[in-house]
């Protein structure tokens, strides 16, 4: 019984620890696909934890704060597109620049505002996101097996991880369903294919970055509003690059980057269990070691373990119309 | 008097400092086949892509049935009636046929009932033009002639009355090209228009009623095709009169000097694009590798001039074994024992772009006297050879400091050529000599070669141009899919015959 109780918070955890990672996927699909590399997820998760704490400390309300770091990720965005899209600048440059800026500005921003460097003030419980207890999931916990699946493992956790598996199938049904997805694929795929269709393809590099931009704020959102209760510095903790990975891993289909996702925060739920226990025949295993985990795997699982991955075809190109 | 379908008037269009298009005037009249005929660069696909709202003209005005239109992006021309099938094709890899038809114009957010009328559309559209087309069929696994159909069938989708083809043959064999002049005279017997650009002149005599010429950006004239011939547009072209076929002497066959045995030879994805080739060469003799692009002639060239490794097999020279699996001469070593390679990638591999001409044209002896010595470039000694150099071989213009991009196709061409018949090697490499060079180029270099191949030389030159190979060869071998499908002397074969073996069907 101890031992299935353990796999249920193991599940759990992973849940939790895969849903930053998920939303920052996703948003990588968007951008990737429409051939504009993201590199910034990493930088705008970070902007996006920063302002949604902030916007939260402020007005007295995470959703006013959530808001915030959307508009603010959006922008963002945006500003990748202008150097890269409009202006052909080189889009790995871009990403790295916005990168370098937000870890800057995140600290710079707080030290000016709360005399401390890279720290927000701790928010209330009326500020933050909180758990979310499903209905009848304290009477049900008694049941076996279906008590631990509903109230150990789908029950108690903050908004966002509702939200990012919620949006797996949303963006699936975007990409493959609907003509804006069609567009999406084909403008990074052959943007010229799409221009000699009548669509513009920079609108649609633009459209397909602001979505990024409003699914990479809720990662960012989730780490300082409902997971911590502050922002702190370097909070992302290469998290971005680390979707980034997974989505190349899932071979940019938001399903695979789903798996990746999990496999990720699994690895990294695991090392959490496994500190400072002993194990049968090998002993205790460094924490360094086991915090090392999830980057091996991505190492390893980017070094060709699962076979070729094929980027959209255009990716990384700006778009030259005239010679 | 009927107005014509699609009117022009004083077009013009430049690019930075280059004017591709001046005052540029053109009728087309409904139902006929329309030819524009011009050397490459000589301003016919931008006209076409101003047509199609791809450019923007910088002035000028644009009538489709007498009435002006504003074309601001593709989106205007399509639904005024224009389609347009690029010479690269504007279609996504990886998506259907379906797909890349209805991309734009889907007609509904989520793909439902519209999908599924579109798909009946187009079915019957096929039907109607026997097009034979799999609607699902992924455009990566289809053949160059079926791209080309789906193209067509998306601009009839679309409702093209006027549709332009933008060098539609260059990468077809002999019987697709009957295919799609098949298809493209039932299309004008329903009344479409139909504009197509081309450098061929046998095209234009074989299908269009009225043709157009262009040549350096200007429209020079109009006329009926029954009134002219291949020779006076050829003329036109160029500006002066062509002499279009080349004057070979009878053939000297020497030794055989260049031998190829059982070589395989692997791309970079590893995948082998040449199968088990054997082949001779003889001094005095030049062989032609016929074969659609992609069939391993680029491989087999690297491979034999030293940049790509040998999987298995070996090459010889003069009797001795220059390359097998395990060891191989590099394109240095080779250049010395008298073997020269004038690359079918221009840009890629046999200029440096950005270099000036003088030092493209001595580069690889650059570090030999006169041109240096001691580690120091000797300028003096290199401008002068460059200004004799560029003389003899008609560079223009003649200035050995220009920056090499900005030269046309065949004066680049030219300066590869001197700089690799410099040396009178024996054995001569040569991939696509005369692709996207004027038909003034064109004429100097064949004749170029043939003087290397009268003075002794073994030259082995793989070109997609039929004609090219059928004017220059005394044998012909044909690759297709890696292999040596066939193998003729250049007398009395068609081009036909070798049509067949190029589609891997004789």
């Amino acid at each position: 019984m101890e031992f299935l109780s353990d796999i249920a918070s193991l599940i759990n955890s992973t849940l939790r620890i895969s849903t930053p990672l998920v939303f920052a996927a996703m948003a990588g699909i968007f951008a990737e696909r429409s051939g504009v590399i993201d590199f910034s997820l990493e930088g705008k998760m970070l902007m996006a934890a920063f302002v949604a704490a902030v916007g939260s400390y402020y007005l007295g309300n995470p959703w006013l704060g959530l808001l915030l770091a959307i508009i603010v990720c959006v922008c963002l965005s945006m500003l990748h597109g202008f150097a890269s899209v409009t202006h052909k600048g080189d889009q790995v440059v871009s990403c790295v620049a916005i990168n370098i800026l937000i870890i800057g500005l995140t600290t710079a921003l707080a030290a000016a505002w709360f005399g401390q460097a890279g720290l927000t003030p701790t928010l209330n419980e009326d500020q933050r996101f909180l758990e979310i207890h499903l209905p009848f999931a304290d009477a049900l916990r008694d049941i076996p097996v279906i008590g631990t699946l509903y109230s150990d493992i789908l029950s108690g956790h903050y908004v966002f991880v509702y939200l990012a598996y919620l949006s797996v199938p949303l963006v699936f049904w975007i990409v493959f369903k609907t003509s804006f997805g069609l567009r999406l694929r084909a403008v990074g795929e052959n943007p010229s294919a799409v221009d000699t269709a009548g669509i513009n393809v920079f609108t649609m590099r633009y459209k397909a970055l602001a979505i990024n931009g409003v699914l990479i704020a809720f990662a960012g959102a989730h780490l300082s509003t409902a997971v911590n209760a502050n922002f702190f510095r370097e909070m992302s903790a290469g998290r971005g690059y680390l979707a980034l990975a997974a989505m190349i891993f899932g071979k940019w289909h938001p399903k695979t980057a789903l798996i990746a996702c999990l496999l990720f925060g699994f690895t990294d739920a695991l090392q959490i269990r496994l500190q400072g226990v002993e194990l049968p025949a090998i002993g205790e295993i460094p924490v360094q070691l086991i915090q090392a985990l999830p980057y091996i795997l991505t190492v390893v699982l980017l070094a060709g373990f699962v076979g070729k991955a094929i980027a959209p075809n255009a990716i990384g190109q700006p778009y030259i119309k005239e010679r | 008097m009927v107005s014509p379908i699609l009117e022009l008037t004083d077009i013009n269009k430049s690019f930075g400092h280059v004017q591709a298009n001046k005052n540029i005037n053109l009728k087309i009249n409904k139902g006929t086949i329309h030819g524009i005929i011009g050397e490459n660069g000589a301003g016919k696909s931008t006209l076409m892509s101003i047509v199609f709202g791809l450019y923007q003209a910088n002035s000028g005005s644009i009538k489709i049935n007498g009435k002006e239109i504003n074309l601001r992006s593709p989106r205007d021309s399509i639904i005024n009636g224009i389609g347009m099938v690029h010479q690269h094709f504007m279609l996504v890899e990886n998506f259907t046929v379906l797909e890349n038809i209805i991309l734009g114009f889907e007609g509904e957010t989520v793909f439902g009932e519209k999908l599924q009328k579109a798909k009946e559309d187009l079915e019957k559209l096929c039907q109607t033009y026997n097009f034979n087309i799999d609607l699902d069929a992924t455009i990566s696994d289809l053949s160059v002639g079926f791209r080309q159909r789906v193209e067509i069938l998306k601009s009839l989708y679309r409702g093209a009355e006027i549709l332009i083809l933008d060098e539609p043959t260059g990468v077809l064999t002999p019987q697709e090209v009957d295919e799609l002049f098949k298809i493209l005279r039932s299309l004008k017997d329903e009344g479409k228009t139909i504009v197509l650009i081309t450098h061929k002149l046998i095209e234009i005599m074989d299908l269009t009623s009225e043709v157009s010429v262009m040549r350096q950006g200007e429209m020079v004239g109009h006329t009926k095709t029954e009134d002219t011939s291949k020779e006076q547009l050829a003329e036109m072209m160029v500006g002066r009169s062509v002499l279009l076929r080349v004057d070979k002497k009878e053939i000297k066959k020497g030794e055989t000097i260049f031998k190829v045995n059982n070589l395989s030879v692997k791309d970079d994805l590893d995948v082998t694009r040449v199968k088990d080739v054997n082949l001779e060469i003889c001094s005095g003799e030049i062989l032609g590798i016929a074969g659609v692009t992609g069939n391993g002639q680029t491989e087999l060239l690297e491979a034999l001039s030293g940049i790509r490794k040998v999987e298995s097999g070996s090459i010889e020279l003069f009797g001795e074994k220059i390359s097998d699996q395990n060891n191989f001469l590099n394109p240095r070593m080779l250049k010395e024992k008298g073997l020269a390679h004038v690359p079918e990638d221009r840009q890629r591999m046999g200029l440096i772009s950005d270099f000036k001409a003088h030092e493209n044209l001595i580069f690889g002896y650059h570090d030999q006297e006169p041109y240096s010595k001691s580690a120091i470039l000797n300028n003096k000694e290199i401008t002068e050879y460059s200004n004799k150099v560029m003389q003899e071989y008609d560079v223009r213009p003649n200035s050995p400091n220009l920056i090499t991009s900005n030269f046309s196709g065949g004066n680049q061409q030219k300066i590869i050529l001197s700089r690799e018949l410099n040396e009178n090697p024996k054995v001569l490499l040569v991939g696509q000599p005369t692709r996207g060079v004027d038909i003034g180029a064109i004429e100097f270099i064949h004749q170029r070669l043939i003087d290397m191949r009268d003075k002794g030389a073994a030259i082995l030159l793989a070109s997609v141009e039929l004609d090219e190979i059928l004017s220059l060869s005394d044998r012909i071998i044909v690759m297709f899919d890696g292999k040596i499908v066939g193998e003729k002397e250049n007398k009395n074969v068609t081009d036909r015959e070798l049509g067949l073996l190029m589609a891997g069907v004789a």
